[in-house]
């Protein structure tokens, strides 16, 4: 098990190098450059100016020498500009001072500067992941319990009307993206057009104090679409276990059917959604960037579209970390749990 | 001129019955839903549940339901709010309890009928409305009725379609067979009803009533079925959806926007599929440190989250550097690796075929292959214009090329497992034994046993691909930002959605009812072809 965990946490390691690789190399392709080179500036700027603005802020360097001093493997650069003045990586591409360090890349702590928000970006991503984290734990205490009972409703009587029912419904939730459920909430529940102005159609005000009226379109819209999936997963897994011998040899023991589905196969039945549900969280970050988008609820997912239509590099190489890593340690925790919850299954 | 209303004249005869088929179907419904929290009914069951728990279900179903319409305030319920909310709770549930308990007296099949009847009766005044419409002008039966008079094309197709196909069922393979299941035929018409619309809409421009693009003074903002001001003769004379805030036609850009999808999703989903294929058997089939790359590769690529390599794709900074053009190269040659590597492997013994028929196919593999991919006046011209074939906009490639991108790790992820599944059956054993190359296993022995998933998949992928098409318009990437396409127009709408609400809410409804379709069509594929 160790070696298991030690090898995927190595793999993952690998995978995220790779990824901000490329992610570094489109953010830092010459035409991005310039648009960052002409927003930080000015936009009238020639091209030869761009060109000296770029240089004298390191942008020139070869790729790799950019990337390796971002992770902070090389010594950030210090170069005397065209213009006369010195500035260096560790000094946020201003003057460089004495006691600035030699290295400033991401294993020693500094993730950069944003250029979109005039903030370190590690502060930045933090209370932006926390904001988020606040959604999603109500997007998860929303989905899990109620697709899972959708699910065991669903599936404990296989081919029943309720069953059907409940079906069709997960179907039509996963065929609603979050985009079109979003504005179909926003047009019914806060619309002056319709009139029923029961909620609020922004969830600005939820970043400091959430209530009913600010969060729950939000949440549901998120929520309702991973719900379709999971509660289908969670049908077919029931349905299965519905089926086994030993579901047949209680219900013959006249155990009542309440106390076969509460007691004896619910536990089997919640092994499979459980990797589900993991596996559903990366896709969540989809729902999470454009719920957050659509109801001005300024997270993380805000901070990802804001970084990337400003080509913002630090910033989107740091939100590009956080997605990689949340989707990878989702993929370990599903493994790992596997394991826990399914003793027939061994890792050698 | 007068303004069209929802149903114009004729609706105030037929409305009545219209929508008391409606609220029928409704509490019908809810009955049946808590009616099948148990089945607490007939003499042969085993172990019947305790009463007192068969009840909790509709109590707590019924109950919240009235708790949660009477905090709402709606007329018939606001009784029910009983100025204490958690008094109100109670109250509620008591009626849940009593609905319950006299839910149970009825048989449950009874509701069933019930519940069928009033759908049917539903579906048979709505297609009044829309048949109705059909032969008279618009004013006598609105907007729906017009229309359904615009999609005549489309009704006369989808009919003929159906019709053709019920008929011939019994030879039809998998696809005769979906008419066997409900879910399946309801899915199979959305997915064509669009697929007609899109191809007499964009395609001959018999349904859109006006220039998707063209904006008309005075017509911005306009509510559903607002007269066209100064409309002259010739002109559709009203806005059937209303206007957008650029005066446009919301009914004419759905129409036209459904092109865009309809051609896109599916041939995007067609290339994820062949790059997908065409690695993911060698993966599945050799293993080893090729699958271990591939593998790598893929999760890596899915490991992204998906609007993220959007924002970094899709963007004007990156067309210009010429990068989707490049991942274009790499992409669609895989189509034509698959079918030269089909082909060779199941014909290469026969005589003639590698002296003429091989190199001519090659010949125009190529050919299509040059000029999709070479766009004149970008960094990749390779043939000159004379012989490039088509030209796709820049905005349009970037889009397919992402669409692609992020399709493909999944199916190669699906074929890689399924080929893993079936290489050990005896009949690749025998292939292996007669001889023949990896290749020909693959291609002819494996693909087309693996056909059954791969089928759905594609449904459901297609709709997949649908999505994505609209999260890349919802952030405005992509298509530029008059495109009629569904994502584009939605995010064009919403600034304005808590006023104006049909801008918005047609291309939501499109799109959710292409992509149910295309969800419910998998469905019905999905039960047929394990019925076999």
């Amino acid at each position: 098990m160790g070696m298991f965990i030690l090898r995927r946490t190595g793999v993952m390691l690998l995978t995220a190098i790779c990824l901000t690789f490329i992610v570094f190399i489109m953010t830092n392709l010459y035409p991005n450059l310039e648009k960052l080179a002409k927003n930080e500036g000015n936009f009238r700027m020639s091209d030869a100016e761009v060109a000296s603005y770029l240089g004298n802020r390191g942008y020139t360097q070869g790729k790799l020498q950019n990337y390796g001093e971002w992770l902070g493997i090389l010594p950030g650069y210090v170069i005397k500009g065209i213009d006369g003045k010195t500035r260096g990586r560790c000094s946020n591409h201003g003057a460089v001072l004495e006691n600035s360090a030699k290295y400033c890349g991401v294993i020693q702590g500094h993730w950069g500067f944003s250029s979109r928000f005039k903030e370190p970006v590690s502060q930045i991503v933090i209370t932006r992941l926390a904001l988020t984290g606040k959604l999603m734990f109500w997007v998860l205490m929303v989905m899990i319990p109620s697709a899972l009972i959708l699910g065991i409703m669903a599936g404990m009587r296989e081919g029943s009307q309720l069953d059907r029912t409940l079906s069709t419904g997960a179907i039509v939730t996963t065929a609603t993206p979050e985009y079109v459920s979003g504005v179909i909430f926003i047009a019914v529940f806060t619309s002056s057009a319709v009139g029923l102005k029961w909620f609020k159609g922004s969830a600005t005000s939820a970043m400091d104090h959430a209530t009913l009226e600010n969060f729950l379109l939000p949440v549901i819209t998120i929520s309702l679409y991973g719900m379709g999936y999971i509660a289908r997963m969670t049908r077919a897994s029931m349905a299965e276990v519905m089926t086994a011998q030993y579901i047949r040899t209680a219900r013959l023991k006249g155990v009542s059917f309440a106390n076969i589905v509460l007691k004896h196969a619910l536990r089997n039945a919640l092994i499979a959604p459980f990797t589900v549900i993991m596996l559903q969280i990366p896709w969540l970050l989809n729902g999470v960037v454009i719920v957050e988008v659509l109801f001005n609820f300024k997270g993380f997912g805000w901070v990802l579209v804001q970084a990337a239509s400003n080509n913002d590099i630090d910033l989107l190489l740091a939100v590009s970390v956080v997605g990689v890593v949340v989707v990878l340690l989702t993929q370990l925790i599903s493994d790992i749990g596997y394991v826990f919850l399914n003793p027939r299954i061994r890792i050698s | 001129m007068q303004n069209l209303t929802w149903t114009g004249t004729f609706g105030a005869y037929i409305n009545p019955f219209f929508l008391t088929a409606l609220s029928a179907f409704f509490l019908f419904a809810v009955a049946a839903i808590a009616r099948g929290f148990s089945r607490a009914d007939g003499a042969t069951l085993l172990n019947p549940t305790p009463p007192t728990i068969a009840l909790m279900g509709p109590t707590a179903f019924i109950g919240l339901m009235i708790w949660l319409l009477g905090l709402t305030g709606l007329a018939p319920f606001s009784i029910m709010a009983l100025g204490n909310i958690w008094l109100s709770l109670v109250a509620c549930l008591i009626i849940g309890l009593v609905a319950g308990f006299g839910l149970f007296q009825i048989s449950a099949k009874l509701i069933l009928k019930l519940v069928w009847g009033a759908s049917y009766a539903v579906l048979v005044l709505f297609s009044v409305y829309l048949i109705v419409g059909l032969f008279v002008a618009p004013e006598t039966t609105g907007i729906v009725g017009a229309i359904s008079k615009q999609l005549t094309p489309t009704w006369i197709a989808l009919g003929a379609t159906f019709a053709l196909s019920i008929y011939y069922k019994r030879g039809l393979g998998l696809y005769g067979k979906l008419f066997d299941s409900p879910i399946g035929m309801i899915g199979l018409a959305l997915v064509l009803f669009w697929v007609f619309t899109a191809l007499f809409g964009a395609g001959f421009d018999l349904i859109a009533t006006h220039d998707p693009l063209g904006q008309v003074s005075g017509m911005k903002n306009k509510h559903p079925g607002f007269a066209l001001r100064g409309a002259e003769a010739g002109d559709y004379p009203y806005y059937l959806f209303g206007g957008d805030t650029l005066a446009r036609d919301v009914f004419s850009r759905a129409i036209v926007g459904s092109g865009i999808v309809i051609v896109i999703a599916p041939a995007a989903t067609i290339f994820a599929f062949m790059v997908g294929i065409t690695l993911g058997l060698p993966a599945g089939y050799f293993g080893g440190r090729l699958d271990t790359v591939l593998s790598f590769l893929s999760n890596m690529v899915l490991a992204f989250p998906v609007i993220l390599l959007f924002f970094l794709l899709v963007t004007p900074e990156i067309i210009e550097s010429g990068l989707p053009n490049y991942l274009a190269m790499v992409l669609f040659v895989f189509p034509v690796i698959f079918v030269a590597v089909a082909q060779y492997s199941k014909n290469r013994l026969k005589s003639k075929f590698l002296t003429l028929k091989f190199p001519i196919m090659m010949v125009i593999a190529i050919w299509l292959y040059l000029s999709l991919v070479s766009e004149s006046g970008t960094t990749i011209a390779i043939l000159p214009p004379l012989l490039d074939l088509f030209d796709v906009p820049s905005e349009i490639l970037v889009v397919f090329v992402s669409v692609v991108f992020v399709n493909s790790p999944t199916v190669f992820r699906i074929v890689r497992g399924l080929t893993l599944d079936v290489k050990i059956r005896d009949y690749v054993a025998a292939a292996q034994t007669r001889g023949e190359g990896p290749w020909y296993i693959m291609l002819w022995e494996i693909l087309p046993n693996v056909r059954g998933p791969l089928i759905v998949d594609f449904c459901l992928r297609i709709g997949y691909a649908t999505i994505l098409l609209g999260t890349l318009g919802f952030f405005g990437l992509g298509l530029e930002s008059e495109s009629p396409d569904w994502g584009t127009t939605i995010n064009a709408g919403r600034k304005l959605l808590s006023v104006y609400l049909a801008p918005v809410l047609v291309p939501a409804f499109c799109l959710m009812s292409l992509v149910l379709g295309l969800n419910l069509l998998a469905d019905g594929l999905r039960e047929e072809s394990l019925r076999d």
